[in-house]
């Protein structure tokens, strides 16, 4: 791959808050128009490696290159070419929907009559142009994010840095978040966001890390991880509680690839769902319930970590 | 369609560097930079300046009516050779202004401060653009210093309204309000940048500002305090803003004198300025 397509690169990047390490010699390169995504529970160094590649947090060791500078020492010039949707809504709820625009466009230098111009695309885009001369305050959630990403865009950056963005809100609030980024990504803009969503992270991202312990477990497409870490299908069953440990016992050698035994169900993860159901019921083998379903990044997780993604 | 601007993105790529094209971020020194993080404090202001004008207004009406008049007359029956011989309220006015001065720097340097890093993020949001810690918390400073410049010159006028004014010398006080308030500013929003809660602040007013308002020259002479106390008033930054106001409002301004007062609140900005820096960095910067 020619070395211009490489966007951002971290070699042995590492964070630590003094004894606590939050990400733990990491590595990855992120190339330019695809959408890269941070996936991890709550704690896997997810946020802390987003704020190293804003540039408002060096690195304790390692290195990280952004847009072919150096993250310290030029970090000015490359947040100027980022842009930022945090975690935590950061608006002026005091100021009206433009004004922010405003204000945000002047910290990059833009003149007045540039942001305008930009202004009325974005709110278009964001779908909050009739909202333009109101208060933030009173804004839903989802508006409010809305507005965030409009504000990240007024530099038209390079790279869209997105931490936890559909975090907090409703599920219809989240797949008009999701529709947006998934335009923005049509339109060639270098997405990278971090999730403990896997259905976002299969949405949106083209390719993936899954973070664990600020180390990074795997990586590489949805697709790629879901056939090198999971079965095509998984077999969930679901017993009375009292039968849950004798269950354990009838399958114990049961010809799957994989048997997850949960604290409410067991996870066969096998080739045949239904194949596998009848063979388990000839075993004697009688769930409450039975779900066969396609394998997801949650799996993925499971296989890696040993542990669910949002407990 | 719509969304060219986020498009551009990808257009940016072959076009080289971004800050290339028109409208593409301007750049800047730390003036510059300072500069744009002032105008988030302005157009926040835009909304709330008809309520600050009238306490800026009041303030100094109400002091002067009640002080400088009321229990002024009283004073000057009992002789004011101690205060110069001028009466009491040509003697408390420019005490007052140098007062006000610090008094706004205090407000826009305490609760604005922990608004701006913990309670809207503000700062937070500003820091992820080419703004440095550092022109947040100069241009934090240029407002509080507008601030300081706008109550002074209300205030002013105010005393002259209340014939308070004995030489023209005073225009030069506001300047010297400025660099009071700044004194205070530079250093105490240094610290402000640290607090994790606003009882600090609660803390600072009542042990600090309050005793300074009241002791450092503003009401009375110093040489009225008892003689071990006297040299911890000297130390305060508003007796020097005082001693510097009041000299100038009553023509008895020397330049040794007067150099002395403004090099101690230089050196007191200067040392706010360089700790600011630091501290706003290291919360910014985590």
């Amino acid at each position: 791959m020619p070395d211009s397509d490489v966007l951002i690169r971290a070699a042995g990047l590492t964070k630590r808050f003094g004894e606590f390490t939050a990400v733990d010699g990491i590595d990855f390169e992120l190339r330019r128009g695809e959408a890269f995504g941070f996936l991890g529970p709550n704690g896997a160094g997810k946020s802390s490696t987003m704020r190293m590649i804003g540039c408002v947090s060096p690195p304790s060791s390692g290195t990280l290159t952004i847009l072919g500078l150096d993250s310290v020492a030029q970090g000015q010039a490359i947040r100027g070419r980022l842009g930022v949707v945090p975690q935590e809504d950061t608006l002026d709820v005091d100021l009206t929907v433009r004004e922010n625009l405003l204000v945000y466009g002047r910290y990059f230098g833009l003149p007045r009559a540039v942001i305008a111009e930009r202004t009325t695309r974005l709110l278009e885009f964001v779908q909050l142009a009739d909202r333009a001369g109101d208060q933030v305050d009173p804004l839903s959630g989802g508006m409010k994010r809305r507005l965030t990403i409009a504000r990240s865009l007024i530099n038209e950056p390079e790279i869209l840095l997105l931490d936890e963005p559909t975090t907090g809100l409703d599920p219809q609030a989240r797949h008009v978040v999701w529709d947006r980024l998934f335009r923005l990504k049509q339109q060639g803009v270098t997405l990278v966001l971090t999730t403990h969503y896997m259905d976002e992270a299969e949405q949106l991202c083209d390719r993936l890390v899954v973070m664990d312990g600020g180390r990074i477990a795997a990586g590489g497409s949805p697709r790629e991880l879901i056939d090198q870490y999971a079965t095509p299908e998984v077999l969930e069953l679901r017993f009375q509680p009292s039968d849950h440990d004798q269950a354990v016992e009838k399958l114990a050698d049961f010809p799957a690839e994989r048997i997850e035994v949960l604290a409410d169900r067991l996870l066969l993860y096998v080739a045949d769902g239904d194949a596998a159901l009848a063979a388990a019921r000839r075993r004697g083998v009688e769930p409450l319930t039975s779900l066969v379903r396609r394998s997801t990044l949650e799996d993925v997780f499971l296989r890696l970590t040993g542990r669910r993604l949002e407990d | 369609m719509a969304v060219a601007s986020a498009a551009a993105g990808a257009g940016h790529a072959g076009a080289g560097p971004a800050g290339s094209g028109p409208g593409s971020p301007a750049p800047g020194g730390a003036g510059v930079l300072a500069v744009r993080a002032l105008r988030f404090w302005l157009v926040n202001y835009r909304r709330t300046w008809r309520g600050s004008i009238y306490t800026s207004v009041a303030n100094p009406v109400l002091y002067l009516g009640a002080m400088g008049l009321g229990l002024g007359t009283l004073v000057d029956q009992h002789g004011t050779g101690r205060l110069g011989g001028v009466s009491y309220l040509a003697f408390l006015a420019p005490g007052l202004l140098a007062a006000t001065g610090m008094q706004t720097a205090m407000n826009e340097s305490t609760f604005p401060v922990m608004a701006a890093v913990k309670w809207l993020k503000t700062y937070q949001a500003a820091v992820a653009t080419p703004l440095r810690p550092g022109d947040l918390f100069r241009g934090h400073l240029l407002f509080t210093a507008l601030r300081v410049l706008m109550n002074s010159a209300i205030f002013l006028a105010v005393m002259a309204a209340f014939g308070a004014v004995q030489s023209a010398w005073v225009i030069a006080a506001l300047p010297v309000c400025v660099l009071t308030g700044l004194a205070f500013a530079a250093p105490v929003e240094a610290w402000a940048i640290t607090r994790d809660k606003d009882t600090s602040f609660s803390l600072l007013i009542r042990f600090g500002l309050i005793p300074l308002f009241l002791f450092s020259g503003t009401f009375f002479p110093v040489t009225q305090l008892p003689g071990w106390i006297q040299p911890v008033a000297y130390a305060t930054p508003l007796w020097h803003g005082v001693a510097l106001c009041r000299s100038l409002s009553l023509g008895t301004a020397d330049v040794g004198g007067s150099l002395l007062h403004v090099a101690y609140l230089v050196v007191l900005t200067v040392a706010g300025l360089l700790a600011g820096q630091h501290f706003y960095r290291r919360r910014l910067y985590v």
